[in-house]
C-alpha cells in the first residue's frame, strides 16, 4: 500500500461513553485513525476492547460521545439519521459475524437487495463470481454452508463497490478452513478492486495479512504497527 | 419475588401493547356475550314475571257484540281456566299542541274488582272508583310523552261526543308493552295512548250496557288451545266473532317476542363471532409470540428449570392477557348491558326490565377463552420446550426458503426486491397468513352485517312510505261505512284523492293449513296504495284473486295458480274458494290483497269501507285534522310520512351509537390481528431488516419490507370478509324474519366501500403504531444480539 495514498477515514479524537443506570463505560478513549485508500487494516483485540464500538462509528451505525470522524473531510459526527443512512448507502459495505442474509432472497437477490439502491454496482453475477459462487447463484441462505453464506454476504458488501468495507469478525463463526477461504475472499477483493478494508478479530493471527495493524484494549488502541509485506492468506495459521 | 415472575412482569410490561391488544379481543368476546345474551335472558325473565303478576291470556279474541250472560259460557268450554270480557274500541283524541287527531285506545275495566286476566299495574295515582262516568286511567308512555298527570283532563271525541275526562291514574298493561297505533310500525306515544275507564261508563257510549265485545281466557295446564280456539269460535260465530286467536298472534306479545327471537339469534351468533375470532387470535398471536422467545426458553433450560416450569411461565402470557379481557369485558359488558336494555325500555314497558349480570355467562366465556388462549399457547411453548437447549440458544439456521410458485410462474424476476421478499414470506408460511386473513376477514364482515342492517331497514321504510304507502294521510272507520261516504270526504278541506280500502277478517285454507288474516281490499287502479314487491315493481292486482305475501304463501304451501279456501269472519260469513293468482316479496305483516270490487263480491256486502286513504294539499292538512277530529266515524288518522320522520329521528339517534361499536368492535380485531402481526414480525425478522438499514437501507424502505406483508394480508381479507359478511347477513335475514317484518337482503354500495375502508384504517394504524418502532430501532444492538 502507498502510504501517501489519500486519506479516506479519519478519527480525531473519538470517545464512546456508554452509561448503564449508574455505571459508565468508556468504551473508546481518545482514539485516533487514518484509514488510506486502498487499506488492508487489521483492527486486533479481545472482546470488550472497543473495536466494534469503533467498527459501528467508523460504519455510521452509532456517532461518537465527543471526538470528530471526517469522511472525504465531511464530518460525520454532525449527520443527522438521513445523511448517516446515505452514507452507508453510498459508501460503506459490512460484513457482519453472523452472515445477517435475508433469508427470503437467494443469494443473487441478496446481492441485488444492495445493487438495486447502489448508484454504480456490479452485477450481482459478477460479484458472487469474485467470491466463487457462481454455482450457488439461485440458492437460498437455508440451502448454503456457513462459509458460502458469509462469502454471500462479502458479495452483497462488495457488490456496489464501496469505498469502505467493514467486516466485523467475519470468520468468527466459521471453522478455520472455511474461515481462511473467507479471508483470501477479502484480500483478493481488497487487491483487485482496491476497496479500502477494514477487519475486526480477536484472532492476532490474521494481522498478518493487513497493512496496517492496530491492537486495543479496553478503548484504547495499544499498538499501532505496519507490515512490509502482506502474507499470504494460506500462510496464516490459527 | 423469585427472578422467574420477575422476568414474566417486565416482559408483559415490555409487551404490553400486544397484551392489551389481545385482551380487547378477549374483552370484546365476552363483552358482547355478556350483553346480547345477558339483555336477552333480563327480557325473558321480565317478560315472564310480567306475565305472570298480571295473568296475561292466552286466547283472544273480539267480536262484534255479545250479552254479559255469554261469559258464563267462555268459562265453561273444555280447557278455559278463566275467561274474562270487555269493552274496547278507538276514538280520537284532541289534544293541546297537536294538530293530528290522536289515537286511543279505550278499554273498559271492571268498576268493583281487578281484572280477572290482563291486569293493569297502577304506577301513578290510583285506580277508577266505582260509578263516576269521568274518570280514566291512561298509559305510562302517553302521559309521559304528553306530559299528562293524574288530576289532569283529557278530551276525547267518543262516538261523535267529545267528553273531558279526568286522569285519576297511570298504568301499565302486558298487553301494551309495545303500543303500536294501527296502521303504524312502531310506538308514537305521543298521538297514541291507551285509556282504562270503568265498564258503566263506558258501556253506554258505545251501545254496549251489559255486553262486550272482547274475550280472553287463561288455559288450563293440559288445555288444547286449538280445541279452545274452535271451541270459542263455534261460541262467538253467532255474534259476530273475528276468530280467536292464541298469544302468539297478540300484536305487542308478537313483537316483543319477535324481538326476543330476533335477540335469541344475534346474542348466540354474534358473541359466538366474536368468541371465535378471539380464541383464534389468541391461538395465532400467542404462539407465534411464544415462538419469538425460542432462546430465552433454551437459556432457562440450561440453567436448570424444569419444562414445567418453563412452559406455565409462558403460559402466564397467555392467562396474563385472557385474565385482563375477562375483566375488562365483563365490566364492559356490565355497562353495555345496562346501556343495551336501557333502550329496550324506551320502547318496550316492561316494568321488572332490569339488566341482570349472569356470572355464569361469563364463566363460560372466560373459559371458552382460557381454552383457546392454552391450547395456543401451548402448541408454541411444547414446541420451545422439547428443542434441546444448546441446540436453540445457536442463532436460528435460515429460515427456510425453496423456489415456490412465483419462480415457476415467473412472476418472480418481474418483482423488485422487497415485492419477492413480502410473497415469498406470505408463500412460506401460507397456512398462517391465511388464517391471519382469515381473522381480518371477520372485521371486515362485521361491518358488513353491521351496516347491512342498516341499509336493509333503510331500504325496508323507503319502500314502504315511498312506494307502497303514498297517501298524505290514512283514516279508519270505527265500523264499516257505505262507499256513499266518499263524497262527503272529497269534500273536505285540501283532500285531492280519495281511494277506500275495506278490510275484511278471513280464514285461509288449504287442506289442513289455515291462518287467520285481514284481506285487504283496494283499488286496482290505485296510486296511494299499492302492491310493491322487493325490486320495487308494483304488482297489478288482478281483478279476481288474491296476492298473497310470500310467508303466507309459504306457511299455506301455495304458489300462484293454487286454490284457497276462504271463510269470511265478519257479516255473512261467506266461503269461497279463491284462487291466488299473485305471490309478492314483502318485507311488512303477512297480507293477502284483493282488488276492493273483488273482496266486496266475495263477502257478498256491496259498497262497505274501512277506512281511506287520502292525498292532501300541505297548506290544508291542519284544517283537514280539525274537521276529522270532530267525525263520529273515524277511529284513527295515520300519516306515512310523519312515521318516517318519526322513524327518522329515532333512527338518527341510534345509528351513532350502533355505527361506534361497530367500528370500535370491528377495529379491535383488524388492530388484533394486524398489530401483533406486525409486532412479530418485527421481532422475527429484526436482525434482517436492522441489516438492510445498515446496509443503508431508508427508514421507508425497511418499513415497506416489513408492512407490506401486513397490507397483503389486509388486501385479501376484503373480499374474503365481504363474502363472509355477505353469508352471514343471508343467515341474519333468514334467522330474524318474523310474520311482523322481514330484513330486505339489500347491501349498499357503500357498505362494500366502508367495511374495506374502516378496516383498512385499523391496519394503518396499527402499521404505523410498529413504524415507529421500526423507526426507534437500535441497529447495533439487533445486529449484536442473536434473536
Amino acid at each position: 500500500m502507498d502510504a501517501s495514498a489519500e486519506v479516506i477515514l479519519r478519527a480525531e479524537k473519538l470517545c464512546k461513553i456508554y452509561s448503564m443506570g449508574d455505571i459508565v463505560v468508556n468504551a473508546l478513549k481518545d482514539v485516533d485513525l487514518e484509514l488510506h485508500r486502498g487499506e488492508l487494516l487489521v483492527l486486533l483485540g479481545a472482546s470488550g476492547s472497543g473495536k466494534s464500538t469503533l467498527l459501528n462509528i467508523l460504519g455510521g451505525l452509532d456517532v461518537p460521545s465527543t471526538g470528530r470522524l471526517l469522511y472525504a473531510g465531511k464530518d460525520l459526527t454532525k449527520a443527522s439519521d438521513h445523511e448517516l443512512t446515505v452514507y452507508r448507502r453510498e459508501h460503506v459495505g459490512f460484513v457482519f459475524q453472523f452472515y445477517n442474509l435475508v433469508s427470503s432472497l437467494t443469494a443473487r437477490e441478496n446481492v441485488a437487495l444492495v445493487t438495486d439502491i447502489a448508484r454504480n454496482p456490479m452485477k450481482p453475477e459478477d460479484a458472487l463470481a469474485l467470491v466463487g459462487l457462481s454455482a450457488r447463484i439461485d440458492h437460498f441462505p437455508s440451502q448454503l454452508s456457513g462459509g458460502e453464506q458469509q462469502r454471500v454476504a462479502i458479495a452483497r458488501a462488495i457488490a456496489k463497490r464501496p469505498d469502505i468495507l467493514l467486516c466485523d469478525e467475519p470468520t468468527g463463526a466459521l471453522d478455520a478452513k472455511t474461515g481462511k477461504l473467507v479471508l483470501s475472499v477479502l484480500n483478493e477483493v481488497n487487491r483487485e478492486t482496491g476497496t479500502t478494508t477494514a477487519i475486526i478479530t480477536h484472532n492476532a493471527a490474521i494481522g498478518a495479512i493487513g497493512d496496517t495493524v492496530l491492537r486495543m484494549s479496553s478503548g484504547e488502541i495499544v499498538e499501532r504497527y505496519t507490515n512490509n509485506t502482506r502474507a499470504d492468506v494460506d500462510s496464516v495459521e490459527w | 419475588m423469585k427472578a422467574l415472575n420477575r422476568k414474566l412482569l417486565r416482559e408483559l410490561w415490555q409487551l404490553k401493547s400486544q397484551m392489551i391488544s389481545i385482551a380487547l379481543v378477549v374483552a370484546t368476546g365476552i363483552m358482547t356475550v355478556v350483553t346480547m345474551r345477558g339483555s336477552y335472558e333480563s327480557l325473558v325473565i321480565a317478560q315472564q314475571d310480567y306475565y305472570q303478576q298480571t295473568r296475561f291470556a292466552d286466547v283472544w279474541v273480539s267480536l262484534r257484540r255479545a250479552p254479559e250472560t255469554l261469559r258464563q259460557q267462555i268459562s265453561n268450554l273444555p280447557g278455559v281456566a278463566l275467561a274474562e270480557t270487555r269493552i274496547g274500541f278507538m276514538a280520537t283524541l284532541d289534544l293541546e299542541g297537536l294538530d293530528a287527531p290522536a289515537i286511543g285506545r279505550f278499554i273498559s275495566l271492571p268498576e268493583n274488582s281487578r281484572p280477572v286476566l290482563n291486569d293493569i299495574q297502577i304506577r301513578q295515582g290510583r285506580y277508577i272508583e266505582p260509578g263516576a262516568p269521568d274518570e280514566v286511567i291512561i298509559s305510562e308512555k302517553f302521559a309521559a310523552a304528553r306530559g299528562l298527570r293524574p288530576g289532569d283532563g283529557v278530551r276525547a271525541i267518543i262516538n261523535g261526543r267529545a267528553r273531558e275526562l279526568d286522569i285519576v291514574g297511570i298504568a301499565i298493561s302486558p298487553e301494551h308493552i309495545y303500543a303500536m297505533p294501527p296502521g303504524s310500525l312502531m310506538p308514537e306515544d305521543s298521538r297514541y295512548g291507551i285509556l282504562w275507564m270503568g265498564e258503566r261508563a263506558l258501556g253506554p257510549a258505545y251501545d254496549m250496557e251489559g255486553a262486550f265485545n272482547e274475550a280472553f281466557v287463561k288455559l288450563s295446564p293440559d288445555a288444547d288451545s286449538l280445541a279452545v280456539i274452535d271451541g270459542l269460535n263455534t261460541l262467538l260465530q253467532p255474534y259476530g266473532g273475528f276468530g280467536a286467536y292464541t298469544r302468539r298472534d297478540q300484536p305487542s306479545h308478537m313483537i316483543l317476542q319477535g324481538e326476543l327471537d330476533q335477540n335469541r339469534v344475534m346474542g348466540t351468533a354474534i358473541p359466538g363471532v366474536f368468541l371465535g375470532v378471539a380464541v383464534f387470535l389468541l391461538h395465532l398471536v400467542l404462539s407465534r409470540l411464544i415462538s419469538t422467545q425460542r432462546g430465552e426458553i433454551a437459556v432457562l433450560k440450561a440453567f436448570g428449570y424444569r419444562n414445567i416450569e418453563v412452559g406455565l411461565h409462558f403460559l402466564m402470557f397467555a392467562l396474563a392477557a385472557v385474565f385482563l379481557g375477562i375483566v375488562l369485558g365483563g365490566l364492559g359488558g356490565a355497562w353495555l348491558g345496562r346501556a343495551y336494555i336501557g333502550i329496550y325500555q324506551m320502547y318496550f314497558d316492561l316494568p321488572g326490565l332490569q339488566f341482570s349480570m349472569n356470572w355464569q355467562l361469563v364463566l363460560i366465556a372466560s373459559s371458552v377463552s382460557l381454552l383457546g388462549a392454552c391450547t395456543g399457547a401451548m402448541n408454541a411453548v411444547l414446541k420451545a420446550v422439547r428443542l434441546p437447549p444448546a441446540e436453540a440458544m445457536r442463532p436460528e439456521p435460515p429460515a427456510s426458503f425453496k423456489p415456490g410458485l412465483m419462480e415457476r410462474i415467473g412472476i418472480a424476476r418481474l418483482l423488485p426486491s422487497a415485492g419477492r421478499m413480502i410473497l415469498r414470506n406470505v408463500e412460506r408460511k401460507a397456512l398462517q397468513s391465511f388464517l391471519s386473513s382469515l381473522g381480518v376477514a371477520f372485521s371486515v364482515a362485521i361491518l358488513v352485517i353491521g351496516f347491512f342492517m342498516f341499509d336493509g331497514v333503510r331500504f325496508l321504510m323507503d319502500l314502504q312510505f315511498r312506494e307502497i304507502q303514498r297517501e298524505d294521510v290514512s283514516v279508519n272507520f270505527h265500523q264499516h261505512q257505505s262507499d256513499r261516504v266518499l263524497h262527503e270526504l272529497w269534500r273536505l278541506p285540501g283532500v285531492t284523492r280519495v281511494e277506500p280500502f275495506r278490510t275484511v277478517p278471513a280464514r285461509l285454507s288449504n287442506g289442513h293449513l289455515y291462518r287467520d288474516s285481514g284481506i285487504q281490499g283496494m283499488q286496482a287502479d290505485g296510486k296511494l296504495r299499492r302492491v310493491v314487491s322487493s325490486n320495487i315493481l308494483t304488482y297489478p292486482l288482478p281483478a279476481d284473486g288474491l296476492v298473497l305475501s310470500r310467508v303466507l304463501a309459504q306457511r299455506l304451501d301455495v304458489n300462484a295458480g293454487d286454490w284457497l279456501h276462504v271463510q269470511m269472519l265478519e257479516g255473512q260469513r261467506q266461503q269461497h274458494p279463491v284462487q291466488v293468482t299473485g305471490v309478492v316479496d314483502d318485507f311488512m305483516g303477512v297480507s293477502a290483497y284483493m282488488d276492493i270490487q273483488a273482496l266486496h263480491q266475495l263477502s257478498g256486502e256491496h259498497g262497505l269501507i274501512s277506512g281511506v286513504y287520502l292525498s292532501v294539499t300541505q297548506d290544508e292538512r291542519s284544517r283537514l285534522y280539525q274537521t276529522l277530529k270532530q267525525m263520529p266515524m273515524v277511529a284513527g288518522v295515520a300519516s306515512p310520512a310523519e312515521m318516517l320522520v318519526s322513524f327518522d329521528t329515532q333512527m338518527a339517534q341510534n345509528i351513532f351509537i350502533s355505527v361506534g361499536f361497530l367500528v370500535g368492535f370491528a377495529s379491535v380485531i383488524a388492530v388484533g390481528v394486524i398489530y401483533n402481526g406486525a409486532r412479530i414480525a418485527l421481532s422475527e425478522r429484526g436482525r434482517e431488516l436492522a441489516s438492510l438499514r445498515v446496509m443503508g437501507f431508508h427508514r421507508r424502505e425497511v418499513a415497506i419490507l416489513l408492512l407490506g406483508e401486513q397490507a397483503l394480508i389486509t388486501l385479501f381479507a376484503i373480499p374474503m370478509g365481504w363474502v363472509i359478511g355477505y353469508s352471514m347477513a343471508w343467515l341474519v335475514v333468514q334467522g330474524m324474519a318474523t310474520d311482523m317484518f322481514r330484513i330486505p337482503y339489500v347491501l349498499n354500495p357503500q357498505t362494500w366501500l366502508y367495511s374495506a375502508l374502516i378496516t383498512m384504517a385499523a391496519a394503518l394504524a396499527s402499521g404505523i403504531a410498529v413504524r415507529r418502532r421500526l423507526d426507534h430501532f437500535d441497529l447495533i444492538s439487533v445486529l449484536k444480539t442473536r434473536e
